[in-house]
């Protein structure tokens, strides 16, 4: 069964629109920053939130389509692994992934059957009377699946379901969390603000900012083309439009006017321009042999990344006006960086990518 | 500088609960307490106080979880009107019941026509009246507890198919527990020393009505010895409550 969600909500000044298609046995990442929208979209589509407008439904069965329709949480066939996982601390795990089965009038005995069966697939069956309490992170994070999935639900939700962990377990239960996710069969809904669990996860990214979609697609389409700042931050890429003329790139917007960018390969047109920080270099004199893509630029701000220096340039009136360059700790001692310090950025032309808007 | 006052606060406290032992007939103490209608009052009191509290759970807890969930307009007005009982001298309590469940009151005037039921007076009316008194403990209590729970857990038990009443019942009552135990106890703590309201709605009959505080009353002005033992009872009653009420039920009030 397919989910067709055409999520209209309005709450004061701020308002959601998102359609949204899942496909049975896909994994779509509702992936955007804080207040994007993600959650709200999440809670209208388990039915915990009204419709302001729209419609969803699965396959031809409406589950909500304002005015007139309204189908409570309760009686939707829905799997829900939230943020903070909402065990019930007065039960023990068995009885929590029995609660589903049992609200949905299975019998006593049958639910715990299928409950410790489940707990078995989340590799928790020695934990079965255990309160949630006394759990780690991780383990509550799959007695929370096992919940989820133990009703065989249609969709299943999953809010931030790995924000809540350390960092340290994060890696582990994430990929725990991908096997369960690549075995079930109906549709998933994943909700994060973390590319990293949604290029892991998720088979399609779905990225909203303030309420709309702004990019679709495949993770490494997603990856490679970044087509707003939020995404290519997410990304790591420095990210333009302009305009493309043979192998010469005016840009439009984040820059002053007069700042080109030049290429390898020639285009035309209204285009999207992006690079990795790692293919801009920094001097201190201009680079004899003038390379092509050649600024002077100012240093605004330095953070130390893992294994490199990420470096916050502005080359106005020439060049982009936000530019990041990564480079390393040796480069950054020999070029003695301070902020506000003048400089020479070089872009190799070779890297740039050109995309049509 | 605080200490005197403290102390004299806790002397003021203390010294009636103190004088009251010491004052206590001892010698002639079984033979009065295993009386007759010492034992009558008693089993009234307890029988009275814990059919109100039954009725305050069946109808308070409800009233408690719409005032905290039911997203009612007015609301504080309305958890206002449910304190009024709290703060009125249980007297003028007393005078408004007789007003309106009498037997020519506003709704009692049919009670007695169309069921021949007739409350003032009665045992069934001394458990309205202290029900009536009692009954702003318990919801307090219960609806300060349901505003500190989580809701969400609500939602979760919602998305794994269950009802209103299914989730009210194994998801948010288990989790509002403490609050309702300690609503409970002070609810029937209360019950069983309304006095103003009974005396008014339901009269004073021995055997019927006349519950241990009544006693008392009655007895200081025939018999000072069986009010000291009569106190005792309640006295005794009121610190094993106490005693009952652990640390983790009272703060279920906060």
């Amino acid at each position: 069964m397919t989910l067709y969600a055409d999520v209209r909500v309005s709450r004061g000044s701020f308002d959601l629109a998102v359609d949204l298609v899942v496909q049975p046995g896909e994994v779509v990442a509702l992936l955007g920053p804080n207040g994007a929208g993600k959650t709200t979209a999440l809670r209208a589509i388990a039915g915990l939130l009204p419709l302001g407008g729209g419609r969803i439904a699965l396959d031809d069965e409406i589950w909500d389509e304002p005015p007139r329709t309204f189908r409570t949480a309760d009686r939707r066939p829905i799997g829900v692994v939230f943020q903070d996982y909402l065990l019930f601390d007065h039960m023990s795990c068995l009885e929590n992934v029995a609660f589903g089965l049992r609200a949905r009038g299975v019998d006593k005995h049958a639910a715990r059957t299928e409950a410790s069966r489940w707990l078995d697939t989340v590799g928790l069956s020695s934990y079965a009377r255990t309160r949630p309490r006394s759990l780690s992170g991780g383990q509550a994070q799959r007695v929370a699946l096992a919940r989820a999935l133990a009703t065989d639900p249609e969709l299943l939700l999953l809010d931030e379901p790995l924000a809540a962990l350390d960092a340290g377990t994060t890696l582990h239960v994430r990929a725990e969390l991908g096997q369960h996710l690549r075995r079930y069969s109906g549709c998933t809904l994943l909700v994060t603000h973390d590319p990293l669990d949604a290029m892991v996860l998720a088979d399609r990214l779905v990225i909203i900012e303030n309420g709309r979609i702004v990019q679709q697609g495949h993770p490494t389409e997603i990856a490679r083309h970044p087509r707003t700042d939020y995404v290519a931050q997410l990304v790591g890429l420095n990210l333009y439009r302009g305009n493309a003329e043979g192998t010469t790139v005016t840009l439009t917007e984040p820059a002053r006017p007069g700042a080109t960018i030049t290429l390898a390969e020639p285009a035309s047109g209204p285009v999207h321009v992006a690079f990795p920080p790692t293919a801009v270099s920094l001097y201190v004199e201009p680079p004899s042999g003038s390379p092509r893509n050649t600024w002077p630029a100012i240093v605004t701000g330095i953070e130390q990344h893992a294994h490199t220096v990420r470096v916050r340039l502005d080359a106005t009136p020439t060049g982009p006006a936000v530019l990041l360059a990564d480079i390393t700790p040796a480069a950054v001692a020999d070029l003695h960086l301070a902020p506000g310090q003048p400089l020479h950025a070089t872009l190799k032309a070779t890297e740039v990518h050109t995309y049509p808007v | 500088m605080l200490l005197l006052p403290a102390l004299l606060g806790l002397a003021f406290l203390l010294v009636p609960l103190i004088g009251l032992i010491a004052k206590a007939p001892w010698s002639t103490l079984p033979s009065r307490l295993f009386s007759a209608d010492v034992w009558q009052a008693l089993r009234l009191s307890l029988v009275c106080a814990t059919s109100a509290t039954v009725l305050c759970l069946l109808l308070g807890v409800p009233l408690a979880w719409v005032l905290a969930r039911g997203g009612l307009p007015f609301r504080g007005v309305i958890r206002a009107l449910v304190t009024v009982p709290l703060v009125l001298p249980p007297v003028v309590g007393g005078v408004a019941l007789l007003l309106v469940l009498g037997r020519r009151g506003l709704i009692g005037q049919y009670l007695d026509q169309w069921f021949g039921i007739s409350l003032p007076f009665t045992t069934a009316g001394v458990v309205v009246a202290e029900a009536f008194v009692a009954m702003p403990f318990l919801v307090i209590s219960v609806e300060g507890a349901l505003r500190a729970a989580d809701p969400r857990y609500e939602e979760a038990a919602a998305t794994l198919g269950a009802g209103r009443w299914l989730t009210f019942r194994r998801v948010t009552l288990p989790s509002i527990m403490p609050g309702v135990v300690a609503g409970t106890v002070l609810c029937w703590a209360r019950a069983l020393g309304e006095f103003g309201a009974t005396i008014t709605f339901a009269g004073n009959f021995p055997g019927r009505t006349t519950t241990m505080p009544l006693a008392v009353y009655l007895a200081l002005e025939t018999d000072p010895d069986v009010a000291v033992v009569l106190s005792l009872v309640l006295l005794l009653v009121s610190v094993v409550v106490l005693a009952s009420l652990r640390e983790r039920w009272i703060s279920g009030l906060r």
